[in-house]
């Protein structure tokens, strides 16, 4: 009898304990954030160790001591911010200047058949086309200034957009665009009142998920032919082999990236709170 | 009373892609008079759906045509209000502006339109509920805005289809009863697809029994129950009278669809 009473009670607590293994268990605030900041202390933890513990030649990969020193640097004699600004200009002139063609041709391919059949094939070719393989051809025909940079992140991102755009909106609720119409709406109606804003918490995902991908497009860009802008440090660097200011400039990157992917997220939240109820 | 709606030979065939044909509709003659509150009874997948959707314009009908007010329907409008079984309120506007839609759509000015849309507000109870979004209410609630909506538009003749179908049964009870008294105030033509026995008799001044699939018009069947109707109608000797003539009806019917 008092074995099976000592038995009994393991079993609760241990059920407890498991059910944070249990798949799609949700965790809390506090849990969720002490996780996703562990990783990074974890990351930075094997980096310092695998190079202030020798394990890797300095020549390959700088400490994380001296890449905050480099990046020290950067910011007090080379004016680094300047190069951030003209990256961030870059990446948002050309992400802008491709949403507001993508965006609406692809709802006007998501609303009409016909407008769909005629873009469609032509995007979706243009989609594999990569973007970095434009840059010689954009430099011949835009030089090295500005707008050739703009134009890299435009052809990266607006056949993306176009596409992604097309398929949301076509993906429209058919019985919401029924009851519109039994209430009186017209084709236009249809369109600006049903179909833009049922799709519009999606098109605003696209967004989001597509200006991530017009960082990778900047950086590229700047690799060749650019006098300024993250990436034309990061070249710099490389010729002369200071790893510190490459993985400072690279971090910088995924920092601005973050902050960017937070406010476009907090944003959509805001704007369309319904779609999250 | 004069004839509101016709449906004159109405009859619809459904083509697969790959040519296999399915008669949904056999040709249907049915004339609904105005004010008449008719309900369609049938069993599941006889064609009653593909009917009303025929007369809200929302499918084309194979042979024949629909008249309202003499005129031929053509494609959805506004005079043809409709309530649908799937919750079809948009979730990006709350009740008051779901509500609006319809009259917004027509260019009614601002204060008419609210002053239009707090009156039905009252009318199917959701006083409080104005600047809530659809998810945030029950299923009930939803249907009672959906009504409210198509109201609103103050059409000349107001379509069901199965609303209340995916609602629990004491809520589905209340809902008929909403709709019943709204009917009994503001007289409206109605045509309300069901396959419910009790609902079918309870709403309506007038049965229409569907067969099995393809679909005809096998009986009708007028309802002369007092208004107004209180829910303890539903153990009357009349109701129960009607009830076992049309249980008869369709049962025999959904041998018949269980059959194919």
């Amino acid at each position: 009898m008092s074995t099976t009473t000592a038995v009994a009670v393991p079993p609760a607590a241990a059920k407890r304990r498991r059910r944070g293994l249990a798949p799609l268990e949700p965790v809390s605030v506090a849990t969720k954030w002490a996780l996703g900041l562990g990783f990074f202390v974890v990351f930075f933890a094997v980096w310092a160790v695998a190079t202030l513990g020798g394990y890797v030649s300095p020549t390959f990969l700088a400490s994380p001591i001296t890449m905050a020193q480099e990046g020290w640097l950067l910011f007090t004699q080379y004016n680094f911010l300047y190069d951030i600004g003209m990256t961030v200009w870059r990446v948002f002139g050309g992400f802008i200047l491709a949403a507001v063609v993508a965006v609406p041709l692809g709802i006007a391919m998501g609303a009409h058949k016909g407008v769909e059949a005629f873009f469609e094939p032509f995007v979706s070719f243009c989609r594999y086309l990569p973007a970095s393989a434009f840059i010689p051809l954009l430099i011949l025909w835009a030089g090295l200034g500005e707008l050739q940079k703009l134009l890299v992140i435009f052809i990266g991102s607006v056949f993306q957009i176009v596409l992604m755009v097309a398929v949301t909106v076509g993906a429209a609720r058919k019985d919401l665009v029924e009851a519109a119409y039994t209430l009186g709406a017209n084709h236009t109606g249809i369109v600006r009142r049903v179909l833009i804003p049922g799709a519009a918490p999606e098109i605003a995902e696209t967004l989001r998920l597509v200006l991530g991908w017009a960082w990778t497009y900047v950086i590229v860009a700047e690799l060749i032919g650019s006098s300024s802008g993250i990436g034309h440090m990061i070249t710099d660097s490389q010729a002369l082999l200071n790893t510190g200011q490459i993985i400072f400039g690279i971090i910088v990157i995924g920092l601005i990236g973050l902050v960017s992917d937070f406010v476009f997220k907090a944003l959509n939240r805001r704007l369309f709170a319904w779609s999250s109820l | 009373m004069s004839t509101k709606l016709s449906i004159q030979g109405v009859s619809r065939v459904f083509a697969s892609p790959k040519g296999v044909k399915t008669q949904a509709l056999t040709p249907v003659d049915f004339d609904v008079r105005e004010n008449d509150f008719v309900t369609i009874l049938g069993p599941s997948g006889c064609g009653k759906s593909t009917l009303l959707r025929i007369v809200a314009g929302l499918d084309q009908p194979t042979t024949g045509r629909v008249l309202l007010d003499g005129q031929p329907v053509d494609g959805p409008g506004a005079d043809r209000g409709m309530v649908f079984q799937s919750y079809t309120l948009f979730p990006w506007l709350t009740i008051e502006q779901n509500i609006r839609f319809g009259l917004r759509e027509r260019n009614m000015p601002e204060a008419q339109q609210k002053e239009r849309a707090d009156y039905f507000i009252a009318k199917v109870g959701l006083r409080g509920f104005e600047h809530h979004f659809p998810k945030q209410l029950s299923g009930g609630m939803q249907q009672r805005t959906a009504i409210a909506r198509a109201l609103a538009n103050d059409p000349k003749i107001f379509l069901l289809d199965e609303p209340f179908g995916a609602l629990d049964n004491q809520t589905r009870v209340l809902m008929q009863e909403l709709l019943l008294g709204i009917w009994e105030s503001a007289q409206k033509t109605v045509l309300f697809v069901t396959h419910d026995i009790d609902e079918a008799i309870f709403m309506a001044n007038r049965v229409a029994v569907f067969s099995a699939r393809p679909g005809r018009i096998k009986t009708e069947l007028a309802v002369d129950l007092p208004h107004p109707r209180h829910y303890t109608i539903k153990t009357s000797p009349e109701f129960m009278d009607l009830k076992a003539r049309l249980t008869e009806e369709i049962r025999a019917e959904s041998m018949a669809a269980a059959e194919h």
